[in-house]
């Protein structure tokens, strides 16, 4: 993305909106919020500059709170209303925040295809798994056999993990991280302010009304050192209080091994958030608790053109082999002739 | 390469005012190239045209089935036309399927040319002739000129190093040199597009090229041909013209409403017939900086569109029926974010996937009333395929000045349809630029209105008047969410007095005809040139009878009740159930008889005479 610097040093107060937030107290969205505010105060660029779009879910309420130009818009859309305001103007910051329901299952399709454009857009993914807004009903990615007000006996949906239909859909940056600990959370979202196409990032955030401690195996601080495993370029994936376990790579699946006792770290696997093949960010996303350490941070980040940036290069090219294009031309334009 | 050219015929010239000839063939045997080429050559020698195409939803169904005819009829003449007229004086028939689909729309007395080659034991057990129609007596009320154009087209394209199956595919053009012949035509329009078109392919260039010549000399040396036809130029106004079909004229007509503007169009379609032309004609326009969008979905090209006039931009989209119910929830997005847009409608056959390549008028009161919630959007209608230009800068001026979605409604009719348009000088057209507030020092009111009670149309990147937009229900000038009762109900007021203040600044109707005529034929849509023409004729008639041509459907014209409280009987013909009935009648309170028609065809001159007379008489 590129980054002009406003002379004037703007704080993350400055991107609040006069408006009252009107989250559940303890609600996730809180540091979410903070954390962008922060990273957009960073980076520096001017607040007229982004557009925050978001779609319908407690989520969504966030381009409110934001001062900078947004669009609360209709359950499931906020993807296409986004890349509606980033192909027209290629110089705004195009910002989407987004649910569990919101991005997966209404709006399951623009998500796919935002993602396979490589619109340069960011998407914050506020994945709390359950329905809040509507009062509690399982979502895509509620785990099978949740009770809840719409599966009183357990759901028989079958969960999506929003990182693998993101890398299917040939995703160039996706990263994952949880409303708790915010500086990594923070860390994240400037990663995905940096990458040039769409970022998408999978926030875990607690629902304390609805689905209270959904994620408390990979933040509680007791359990977190051994329920998730940090990403990091280059370095082998090792977890755990003592760091005494690692991933392996047996044939084509991971196993937990301990190391030490004749297994060094050249013997795990190492991570590389920028090969341009996919598996290693599939296998990955495929790592879920209990079975395995949850990965948190940057999975995938690879260069890829972006619609929007192609679009453009169509048009200028355009222009310079037929000269600017002007209202005279146009009407006469095609095979013409002339009555006396 | 020059080809013959329509020097004096040496054998009979009779002159007609207009001739109406109709292709057809199976769907892969090029009837809609012929017809078009027919069609540019007739507007370029300076006739009237009216153009109608007719083609199967099966891209190929089985070849020689009477489900894949695929026509294309023009109306060619040198007296002013508005139809492409009822039935047709020549009808060119590629197989027997062809023959029998549409004979009959052939006048009594007519040119029937046939394919005599494709006059087959197998099809025409395909075409369900149980005898062979070119045999018998049946043809007798027409003229039949038999002519073996496939052995006529190898012979004369054998030379050319293609294949049999490659030459047959030229076959059309035969077909097209000898109606060139019988209607003394040139065949050098069409033979600098064949060389433009398959410049690559010099093969091909050489095959089209000689059986279009072929088709030409064959009716010069044949003895079974003893009339030739002449139509002379109409007498039109001066002026430069192209042809446009409606499709081709909302395109252009977007991309000149964003030069008026200065801003540049967006357009986000998902491809729909028979809508799809309209993207197809402006994703050729980069060069005036018009971005297209092919979406994923119906309401992804909607939503973008929204967002797309968020930022700035000229934000429209365009569909069919069924595509314009799956945009609908976003359409009431727009609603509420008062921002400007167009969504083009061609209307086709429905409900659902209904007829989607014939034509209908049956999505008026969708268009007006479908959506959820107290919803109102304009509502334009254009009359003809060139009148979709202005209605298109029309509904651009009406959606900047009143920040409003506006819905523009064409139908296949006339989006496929054809017709000379004169090109406007570029004065003509209405001035839509538009000033952006930028920040005065005080807070931004993204909900305060103007006089039209249009709301500002702030854009990002505007320092200082960042502002949020969205579906929930927006406090009075402030624009921050508001769940207050009365605040929605005065909300909703002010959105539909801003929609009916737009009466304000639309023509009056007009009447064609006396203002106090018995009768009133009332029309909206592609109906105008059927009923115009009926009408002029029942006025030369002596009839008591004039006509009322609506562009505008939601407003109304604010004279609309005078007008039609001047005359005694009212008729609405539509190709609907009666929907501009039930608006009329209940807006108005007055009796209206109603005469629907949903075959998927447009009516035709002579079902609305014969109306006219009916109701004048019961």
């Amino acid at each position: 993305m590129s980054v002009e610097v406003e002379i004037a040093k703007l704080t993350a107060k400055d991107y609040a909106s006069d408006q009252d937030v009107r989250w559940c107290p303890g609600c996730g969205d809180y540091s979410i919020l903070a954390q962008t505010k922060k990273v957009m105060a960073k980076i520096g660029i001017p607040k007229e500059k982004y557009v925050v779009v978001s779609g319908i879910g407690c989520s969504s309420r966030f381009p409110y709170y934001m001062d900078t130009y947004g669009i609360h818009s209709i359950h499931g859309r906020a993807l296409a209303i986004a890349t509606g305001v980033k192909l027209a103007r290629p110089d705004l910051q195009v910002w989407v925040a987004t649910g569990d329901g919101d991005a997966l299952s209404i709006g399951g399709n623009h998500f796919l295809h935002a993602i396979r454009r490589n619109i340069d857009i960011n998407i914050l993914l506020f994945n709390n798994r359950i329905y809040g807004l509507t009062k509690g009903q399982y979502s895509p990615t509620s785990e099978m056999g949740k009770r809840t007000r719409s599966s009183p006996n357990g759901s028989i949906d079958f969960p999506l993990r929003p990182l693998s239909v993101a890398i299917g859909a040939e995703a160039s940056f996706v990263a994952r991280t949880h409303d708790v600990n915010v500086a990594h959370l923070g860390e994240m979202i400037e990663r995905a302010t940096q990458h040039k196409g769409t970022s998408f990032v999978e926030i875990y955030q607690n629902c304390n009304i609805f689905n209270n401690g959904a994620f408390d195996y990979a933040t509680g601080k007791t359990t977190r050192d051994d329920t998730t495993i940090a990403l990091e370029h280059g370095r082998p994936l090792i977890f755990g209080k003592e760091r005494k376990k690692g991933i392996r790579l047996n044939g084509l699946s991971p196993e937990i091994v301990d190391v030490g006792n004749g297994i060094k770290d050249d013997d795990l696997l190492f991570h590389d958030e920028r090969s341009t093949e996919p598996t290693l960010a599939y296998m990955l996303s495929r790592m879920y608790h209990p079975e395995f350490p949850e990965p948190i941070g940057v999975f995938r980040a690879i260069d890829r053109p972006s619609y929007d940036e192609m679009l453009e290069d169509q048009v200028e090219a355009a222009v310079a082999a037929q000269g600017e294009g002007t209202l005279e031309g146009l009407l006469t334009g095609g095979d013409t002739w002339v009555v006396e | 390469m020059a080809g013959p050219t329509a020097a004096q015929p040496a054998g009979t010239v009779e002159r007609l005012d207009g001739v109406v000839v109709r292709f057809a063939g199976d769907s892969g045997d090029g009837m809609q190239l012929a017809g078009t080429q027919l069609t540019n050559t007739s507007a370029i020698f300076g006739n009237d045209i009216a153009t109608l195409p007719d083609y199967p939803a099966e891209i190929r169904a089985p070849a020689g089935s009477l489900a894949g005819v695929s026509g294309f009829q023009i109306n060619l003449s040198e007296a002013r036309i508005h139809t492409p007229g009822d039935g047709c004086d020549a009808l060119i028939a590629m197989n027997p399927a062809a023959l029998k689909a549409n004979l009959e729309d052939l006048n009594v007395g007519g040119v029937v040319v046939v394919n005599s080659d494709a006059f087959t034991k197998g099809n025409l057990a395909k075409a369900g002739y149980d005898e062979n129609p070119l045999e018998g007596d049946s043809l007798d009320r027409y003229r039949v000129i038999k002519v073996p154009i496939d052995t006529l087209t190898t012979e004369a394209a054998k030379d050319t190093g293609l294949g049999t199956k490659a030459i047959l595919r030229t076959r059309n053009f035969f077909a097209l040199g000898f109606v060139y012949w019988m209607y003394g035509r040139s065949v050098d329009t069409t033979l600098a597009w064949i060389e433009s078109k398959f410049k690559k392919v010099p093969a091909v260039v050489d095959a089209n090229a000689k059986a279009l010549k072929a088709g030409y000399f064959f009716g010069d040396t044949t003895e079974a041909v003893a009339v030739r036809y002449e139509i002379r130029k109409a007498d039109i106004a001066a002026g430069t013209y192209r042809k446009v079909t409606g499709n081709e004229a909302v395109a252009i007509g977007m991309a000149a409403a964003a030069q008026r503007a200065n801003k540049s169009l967006f357009y986000a379609s998902y491809p729909i017939t028979p809508a799809s032309d309209i993207l197809h004609t402006l994703c050729r326009y980069q060069s005036y900086r018009v971005k297209t969008f092919q979406a994923e979905d119906e309401i992804a090209a909607m939503a973008a569109a929204i967002g797309a006039s968020f930022a700035g931009s000229l934000g429209s989209t365009g569909t069919s029926g069924p595509g314009l119910c799956l945009k609908s929830e976003a359409i009431g997005l727009a609603v509420m974010t008062e921002l400007p847009l167009v969504i083009v409608n061609v209307q086709r056959g429905g409900p659902s996937t209904g007829l989607p390549t014939k034509t209908e008028q049956s999505d008026l009161l969708q268009a007006a009333f479908g959506r959820h919630g107290e919803s109102p959007v304009p509502v334009l209608a254009a009359a003809t395929p060139s009148d979709c230009f202005a209605m298109t800068l029309e509904a651009y001026r009406i959606a900047i000045r009143y920040m409003t979605p506006v819905l523009l409604l064409t139908d296949g009719y006339l989006g496929n349809g054809a017709e000379p348009w004169r090109i406007p000088e570029v004065d003509s057209l209405p001035d839509l630029r538009v000033e952006h507030p930028k920040a005065n020092g005080s807070a931004f009111q993204p909900y305060a209105r103007d006089g039209k009670l249009a709301r500002p149309w702030a854009i990002p990147g505007t320092k200082g008047l960042q502002h949020r937009v969205g579906g929930l229900e927006k406090a009075n000038i402030t624009g921050n969410v508001s769940h207050d009762p009365q605040n929605h109900e005065d909300m909703i007021r002010l959105r539909a007095t801003k929609i009916a203040g737009i009466a304000n600044d639309i023509p009056l109707q007009d009447v064609e005809g006396p203002a106090d005529a018995e009768l009133l034929v009332l029309t909206w849509g592609s109906t105008y040139g059927a009923v115009i023409t009926a009408v002029q004729h029942a006025q030369a008639k002596g009839l008591s009878v004039a006509s009322a041509h609506l562009r505008y459907l939601f407003p109304f014209p604010r004279n609309l009740q005078d007008v039609l409280r001047s005359h005694k009987k009212i008729l609405i013909p539509e190709m609907n159930g009666g929907q501009l009935r039930f608006m009329v009648q209940g807006q108005y309170r007055v009796d209206t008889v109603g005469y629907s028609k949903t075959q998927g065809k447009p009516f035709r001159i002579a079902e609305i005479e014969q109306k006219i007379d009916e109701v004048l008489k019961g």
